[in-house]
């Protein structure tokens, strides 16, 4: 048995939360071997096999790779797919694009977006946006995993040394074309990791009112959140959602500025260590999930925070 | 150019999710159930194309239990043509679904085939991209955009990094973001009309496809309850808190 890794990259570098589904993999088995599909990613695929936990890389190289198209994916891993028990990705928007496409060839029920390994076959997943935790045990001989990638640690960028064996690309897939990606580009945390989050919501009326939440979060060194309603109103870019349907995070420290928080939002960031709420609605229901609430006008409590803030590095200097 | 909509009966997404005493699963009895929400933004978008004059018909198909006539009938009532009902009463895995729908695309034949991207009670994330695999046919998950371009799409898709932009050949596959429209409201004589039309019912069991789960639900449980927190009085207090008694700045 041994369980088959997809490794997340931008042919660059590893995406972060591939050590995330690295250390999932090796509580399954202990035989992990992790696959790179993509375009001129000869240094990634070193990066990979320099990961804690992984025994092997299989490299997979071709022009069509170029932009991660699952209909060019799939086959490769299904190729693949005798040799391993478990196909394991991070269920973020490259991992839950491309498993099920993996899954239907191999005519296996997958399951998504575990939380944790209770037993190879056995599992912990939300449902309902994290309202319940389903306990499920996959009766299926070969078995399609995604993971989320916050519910395991990171494991070690280096130690490992894997050998690189390639394989052979698939035919391209004619009907799907790439046309473009547009990144926003950030110096900041990366939401996903990010170790203090700032998130705003409708209660900031506006985009440009999102700048005290920038402010803020320079102030943090932290990343920044949105709630889908700030998203929907166009005050943010849809990348910075936080919610079932956004994005999890479980920062040290959540401070949801302006946020009314629907339960499907408390789904992408209740089990943040320690949650601040601001909100002048003292019935709103994030209060329920935060540690700390202030029940306040946030275009007079944030500031005063940046100043507090301010303060606080003043005499520690 | 025929649109099929796939639909699903969910939980309503304003109701409080109660865990059930005997760990089984969640309470449904007497639960407010209502369309899957990215699934309304489905209808809207084939609906849309409809009325630009891009597509001729817009059938909506929903799987489960009798009662998912009531989603079919509200897809029905905000334009859909027609529905097809396949039921069944046992649990359908995304697989089995998948399955199901692909039965009903080789019969229906659609040029294109739109769901929402994720069901709000499984959070699985899978119906689109398993039918577009077992049909071998394009995918477009996540569509914020669409555009059709001679017997082409142009989908934006929401990706955690930003924003993708592909182009599919039809036939394909949209599973459709929350962002994607505005879905309408039904209208009263919309409402009345969408009665007549018709809903086609078949059996599961009818159409030769194994769905027997493949996945055992061995128990469901409460989430782990947060400690209650504590209000703070003001803007000072609340950095103190968090220096010192949290300790996380």
């Amino acid at each position: 048995m041994s369980v088959l890794l997809i490794a997340e990259h931008n042919n660059k570098e590893l995406k972060p939360f591939t050590l995330n589904a690295a250390t999932a993999a090796s509580q399954i088995d202990n035989d992990v071997h992790a696959v790179i599909i993509g375009h001129e990613c000869e240094d990634t695929a070193k990066a990979l096999s320099k990961l804690e936990f992984v025994k092997k890389v299989i490299q997979v190289e071709a022009a069509h790779y170029e932009n991660f198209v699952a209909e060019n994916f799939a086959p490769v891993i299904v190729k693949l797919a005798d040799n391993y028990s478990h196909i394991i990705s991070s269920a973020n928007t490259f991992g839950k694009n491309l498993m099920p496409r993996i899954a239907a060839a191999l005519d296996t029920s997958q399951i998504s977006d575990i939380t944790k390994v209770i037993a190879p076959d056995t599992f912990l997943r939300p449902i309902y946006a994290g309202n319940a935790f389903a306990t499920v045990k996959s009766k299926d001989v070969k078995k399609c995993i995604t993971i989320r990638p916050t519910s395991f640690d990171p494991c070690e960028s280096s130690g490992g040394s894997a050998s690189i064996e390639k394989a052979e690309a698939s035919e391209e897939f004619s009907k799907t074309k790439f046309i473009k990606r547009e990144e926003v580009k950030s110096d900041r945390p990366e939401l996903g990791t990010a170790r203090v989050v700032v998130s705003g919501g409708r209660g900031m009326q506006s985009g440009d009112n999102f700048k005290l939440i920038t402010s803020l979060a320079d102030k943090l060194n932290a990343a920044i959140g949105a709630s889908r309603a700030a998203v929907d109103a166009g005050y943010i870019s849809n990348d910075h959602q936080v919610g079932q349907t956004g994005k999890v995070v479980v920062p040290d420290l959540y401070i949801a500025v302006g946020i009314s928080g629907a339960i499907q939002h408390l789904a992408g960031m209740k089990e943040s260590k320690v949650i601040v709420a601001i909100n002048k609605d003292g019935e709103a229901p994030i209060f329920s999930v935060a540690d700390y609430g202030l029940e306040a006008d946030l275009f007079e409590a944030v500031p005063q925070f940046l100043e507090e803030l301010n303060k606080l590095n003043t005499i520690q200097k | 150019m025929k649109i099929l909509v796939a639909v699903k009966r969910v939980i309503d997404y304003n109701v409080q999710i109660r865990v059930k005493e005997d760990n089984t699963g969640v309470v449904t009895d007497n639960v407010k159930m209502s369309t899957n929400p990215p699934d309304d933004n489905a209808i809207e978008e084939a609906v849309k194309i409809k009325e630009a004059g891009k597509a001729t018909e817009v059938v909506a198909v929903s799987i489960g239990e009798e009662k998912a006539q009531e989603t079919v009938r509200k897809a029905l009532a905000v334009g859909a043509d027609r529905g097809i009902l396949v039921k069944t009463d046992s649990v359908v895995e995304p697989l089995s679904v998948s399955k199901l729908l692909q039965k009903i695309v080789e019969k229906e034949k659609p040029d294109l085939v739109f769901m929402g991207k994720q069901a709000i009670d499984d959070d699985c994330n899978q119906t689109g991209q398993m039918l577009s695999a077992l049909l071998n046919w394009p995918q477009a998950t996540f569509a914020s955009k669409i555009e059709i371009k001679d017997g082409k799409l142009e989908v934006t898709r929401e990706i955690d990094e930003g924003l993708e932009t592909i182009e599919i050949n039809v036939p394909a596959i949209v599973t459709c973001d929350l962002r994607l429209n505005e879905p309408r409201y039904a209208s009263l004589p919309n409402i009345m009309k969408a009665k007549k039309k018709p809903i086609e019912q078949l059996n599961a069991s009818d159409l030769g496809v194994d769905i027997s789960p493949r996945i055992e639900q061995i128990k469901v449980e409460e989430p782990p309850k947060r400690k209650a927190g504590i209000k703070v009085a003001s803007v000072s207090e609340l950095v103190q808190k968090l220096k010192n008694e949290a300790k996380v700045i």
